[in-house]
This record gives C-alpha cells, structure tokens and sequence, in this order.
C-alpha cells in the first residue's frame, strides 16, 4: 500500500523532506505506520506530534486505504 | 441563537456611536457585513490578549483599531532589544519597560476611544480564572507551554473562545478553540510537550507571528461579528516560505485522554 505523507514544522527536519510517498511494509492502521515512520525516522521517538489522515486528526486504530494523505503535525510555540 | 452581543445591544438601546466614532469606523460601518450594529458589537466586546508579544502585538494593534471597547493586556515581562525585529508595538526607548503596560499606552494613542486594562502580572492558576472571566473572547499569544494549557482549561472551565496562533521558524498554525462547545487545545494536543521550542530557542521570521496575530485578531473580529467561517475545530497550518496551507479538522474528544504520538 502507498500512502503520501506531509511533514511539518520540526518534523520536516527530522524527514528531511515535507513529503514523500511511502510504501506501507504490513502497516494497516495509524499506530503501526507510526511504528513504521518511527523505525525509519529514529529521532521521531523523541518528539510530540499527532497524525491526520485525509486532513482529520485521527485515532491510533484507524485503518488505512491506498492513497490516504497522511500529516504528521507537531505542537508549536508560541511567540 | 442569538450571539451575547445582540443581547448587549438589547439591553441598552439608548447606545450610539459618537460623532468621532462614526467617523474612525467609517469603513467599517459602509460594509454590509459590519454596520453601525456590528460596531457596536464590537464596541460591547471584551477580548483578553494573553502575552504582549509577537503574536500579541500585532493583533492589538489592529483590534485597537477596529474598535474593540475593551482590551485587556497580560504579561509580566519587559521589553527586551532582541523583541523589536517582530514586536512592533515597540522601540528602543521602552527596552526594560512592563510589555502590558508600554503596549496600553501606546495603544491609547491609537484609540483613545477604547479601554486598555494592562495586567503587568504572571498568568497563573491563581489569578487566571479571575482575570479571564472578565472577557468574552481569550487571544493567546503566550510564548510557553504551561501559559498555553493554563489558558485553554480556564476558557474551557469558564466557556470562553480561545483564539490560537503557534509559530515555528516559518510556520504557522491557527485556530479557534472552544467555540459554541467545539474542541478544546487538549482535544489536538492533550498533554503539554516540553520537547517543543519556542522562538528563542530555535529563531523565527519576524513577519511570522505578524501573519499569525493578524489571524488570530481576524478570528475574534469574526467571532463578536458573527460573520464568515469561524476556525473551529480545524487548525490552519500555514508555511510562509512556499505559501503552502494545509487544514486538517479536529474532533472534540469526550475525555480528553488521548496520548500524543511519542
């Protein structure tokens, strides 16, 4: 399965990118391409963010569809 | 239902622009969408600014402009040289001054029409709930975590719009909090993460926060105004240096419990 994910904020310097397409390895749901994106971007373990799938914040158990547009969104500071 | 301004309005019919008045808001009042009667919503309005800063500036500016009657002003710190490149309120002579108190004065000369209540104290558990109570509308402009969670539940206690902007580097986010029952900071981001920087730490374009204290003051312009879209329960994630926007919508969470991603 391929999904296409956004990167922002401190994130995207983790990636070194704001997006990419990545090939799901036996990720189905949220959690697991959480688990996936962690193995790959180790630095993301120490980090806060939350996911969206198609522009909606979305829970750990939800599952994914070919195509889906993920974002990965940080906390910013304020200022 | 009817927004709490319309009710303001009821119950004092006798009140009116000033000739002056007429006269400052003249492009305000000629818009379909504002009028003498939104003036005076926003004339009956009380917004709390949190953190005279970055953020804070520019959106004070321009609600003290827009005719807001009543702007309360937090923040405890002073002015510092390093502030001037994006707190534009400000300039070299009032370095080592109060932000709350410098920030009313020079917004008094903007609009002497409007009251200007400068906090020159630390927003904290103790005092929050008092001071905020006394505003229909929270902007947060505040530049920590803790400041930010400490407002957030405080407009959810006490069922006040809290008005977001957040800023990194060149990005931004928006977005309008605890609108008409919506989602709350904690139903995004349900813990405070100490790992994120602020400003300080990792540098921001002085524009930045200029862009997104204009949002922020748009939000609450809209929010007394009851006109257009609120950004309610979708946070606008802006990047100044490729123009991209990105919306993602936020659900309210019943119990807020959810762990962020870490």
């Amino acid at each position: 399965m391929n999904v296409e994910c956004k990167y922002f904020g401190m994130i995207a310097e983790i990636t070194g990118t704001a997006s990419e397409s990545l090939i799901l390895n036996d990720a189905s749901n949220i959690a697991q391409l959480d688990e996936q994106l962690k193995s790959k971007y180790h630095k993301l373990h120490f980090v806060s963010y939350q996911i969206a799938q198609n522009q909606q914040i979305a829970d750990t158990h939800i599952e994914l569809n070919e195509k889906d547009e993920i974002a990965l969104l940080p906390p910013f500071g304020g200022g | 239902m009817r927004s709490p301004y319309y009710r303001l309005l009821e119950e004092d019919k006798t009140m009116r622009l000033t000739e002056a008045e007429e006269n400052r808001y003249n492009r305000h009042l000629i818009l379909d969408q504002i009028g003498r009667e939104g003036q005076l919503k926003l004339k009956n309005a009380k917004i709390l600014v949190v953190g005279a800063g970055g953020l804070g500036c520019p959106a004070l500016q321009y609600l003290t402009a827009a005719g807001v009657g009543t702007l309360g002003i937090v923040d405890f710190d002073e002015v510092d040289l390093s502030n001037l490149h994006r707190q534009i309120l400000f300039n070299h002579q009032d370095v080592g001054r109060n932000k709350a108190s410098c920030a009313a004065e020079k917004l008094h000369l903007l609009n002497p029409e409007i009251e200007l209540i400068p906090y020159p104290v630390k927003l904290e558990a103790s005092n929050a709930k008092e001071i905020i109570a006394n505003y229909d509308i929270v902007l947060d402009g505040s530049d920590n975590f803790a400041t930010r969670y400490l407002v957030n539940d405080c407009c959810t206690a006490l069922n006040k719009p809290m008005v977001y902007g957040a800023i990194y580097k060149f990005e931004g986010q928006v977005s309008v909090f605890n609108y008409n029952n919506g989602p709350t900071y904690r139903c995004l981001f349900p813990e405070n993460d100490a790992t994120a920087p602020n400003c300080s730490e990792v540098g921001v374009l002085g524009v930045l926060p200029g862009v997104i204290g204009l949002y922020q003051a748009t939000e609450a312009i809209k929010i007394i105004l009851d006109i257009g879209q609120v950004l309610s329960g979708r946070l606008l994630q802006m990047n100044l240096l490729t123009h991209e926007t990105t919306q993602l919508s936020i659900q309210k969470r019943k119990q807020q419990t959810q762990t962020a991603h870490k």
